[in-house]
């Protein structure tokens, strides 16, 4: 890699860290809420430099034994039923797509896996439909 | 249409009432929402915005219905499709006083003694709305959320075999079609005004169709829905207070597999609505790396159907 250091990972903790240290003490209401979104975000493409390559791989692996290099030919042979409901098949692949599931997790949102929801800023600004009135 | 404008718009459909304190609120895609004042009464007006093809017409009728069911909702003051009016659709509403924001209704000490009731409350509310006859609302049209969510999801062109497993399984259990009611459609906490005593408002009518009641009893303890909470129904209450306080106010059983069966339904839309709100970020439509992030929400959602589904496939 022609690049010196940090590495991509480093420069975007360092982000990560100035808008926890200054930014957030700083701001308040929906700055401060979008400030912790953004934490949040960084958090995730941290997560996803350290352990995405081993898991692009993992995943290639786990399609590859079930017949698939995609995971849009895997959901299309789900939905045309040629990956059969039930049985060791319909097994194997659950436990297959559940595992990259856990994996996407791991990146997105590590609390989740361990039963805690709330790693995101819990509000309801994303939600698209209230409307605010009172 | 000008701030001017509309305060002098707004106070000819209302009979020459004087228009004060007219105040832009954070709106939603569809709406446009302003508080004001007419001759000291609060009110709220909302604007359809372009874009949106709904009826309007069909939304405050069913407004007025739910009303006169006994939902406690905001009353219709005036409302009309016709844009010479207020340059769009449009319907004024009584200004409900209380909260909407899920994070404060589940957190705050304010709302203690409201939490203690709400699911109990929100029981009632969905009863009331269920008896409504649904020919009082003849423009109401039936919804099949499989076939709707089906084709937006192949519109989006993000397969997902998590979704494709999750529409198998709803497929072969899907519940025999129950008696057809006026039905919410996104009942749940953020679309419910909330006071310290409770539930006083049920909002966002918009998504109302004709369906299965199973249906908004599914949406409202659907996990996103629940904010962090470990609590099913809306965060606050359990699913076998839900149940028999729905059926001791309408004298129907609620079949609990019928309802998982929509809540199953339920995370699956909102796993589906987690790739609309990144794309609109994507496509260029709203800039915004709230929206962005949301994309990588999906995983939760399917996670959420592995475990609804665990020893059900």
């Amino acid at each position: 890699m022609p690049h010196d250091a940090p590495s991509a990972q480093q420069l975007v903790e360092s982000v990560r860290e100035w808008l926890e240290r200054d930014v957030l003490p700083a701001t308040s209401g929906g700055v401060q809420f979008h400030a912790r979104v953004a934490i949040n975000v960084l958090a995730m493409v941290e997560r996803e430099l350290e352990v995405g390559h081993g898991q692009a791989a993992a995943h290639a692996t786990r399609l590859a034994e079930l017949g698939f290099a995609t995971d849009d030919e895997l959901a299309a042979a789900i939905r045309s039923g040629e990956v059969l409901d039930h049985g060791p098949q319909a097994e194997a692949v659950r436990e297959a797509v559940w595992s990259g599931v856990r994996d996407k997790l791991t990146v997105a949102n590590p609390k989740y896996l361990e039963g805690y929801f709330a790693t995101h800023p819990v509000d309801d600004l994303h939600v698209d439909a209230s409307d605010g009135r009172g | 249409m000008s701030h001017d404008d509309l305060a002098a718009s707004l106070s000819m459909v209302l009979g020459g009432a004087a228009i004060t304190d007219l105040t832009r609120l954070t709106g939603g895609a569809s709406r446009e929402t302003w508080s004001f004042v007419a001759d000291s009464r609060p009110l709220i007006v909302q604007r359809q915005r372009g874009g949106d093809v709904r009826d309007m017409a069909t939304e405050f009728s069913v407004l007025r219905a739910a009303l006169a069911a006994g939902v406690p909702v905001p009353e219709v003051i005036t409302a009309s499709t016709d844009v010479s009016d207020l340059g769009a659709a449009y319907m004024v509403l009584s200004c409900v006083a209380g909260e909407t924001i899920a994070r404060k209704i589940l957190r705050d000490d304010a709302f203690a003694t409201a939490r203690e009731h709400l699911a109990s409350q929100l029981a009632h509310a969905l009863a009331a709305l269920h008896s409504i006859d649904p020919t009082t609302v003849p423009s109401l049209q039936p919804a099949d959320q499989i076939q709707q969510y089906r084709e937006v999801l192949d519109t989006l062109a993000h397969p997902h075999p998590t979704f494709e497993l999750a529409f198998r399984w709803l497929h072969e259990h899907r519940p025999d079609a129950g008696k057809v009611r006026v039905v919410h459609g996104d009942f749940r906490l953020g679309n419910i005004m909330v006071g310290p005593d409770g539930l006083r408002a049920v909002l966002d009518w918009e998504l109302a169709h004709l369906g299965d009641p199973m249906e908004d009893l599914g949406w409202l303890c659907v996990k996103a829905w629940r904010f962090g909470s470990d609590k099913p129904v809306a965060g606050v209450g359990q699913y076998d207070e839900l149940f028999d306080e729905y059926a001791r106010a309408t004298g129907v059983n609620v079949d609990a597999e019928v309802v998982r069966w929509w809540e199953v339904l339920g995370t699956l839309k909102w796993g589906i609505m987690c790739i609309v709100q990144a794309q609109a970020h994507i496509s260029g439509f709203t800039r915004s790396h709230e929206l962005a992030a949301i994309g990588r929400r999906v995983c939760e959602n399917e996670h959420d159907l592995f475990l609804a589904l665990e020893g059900r496939w």
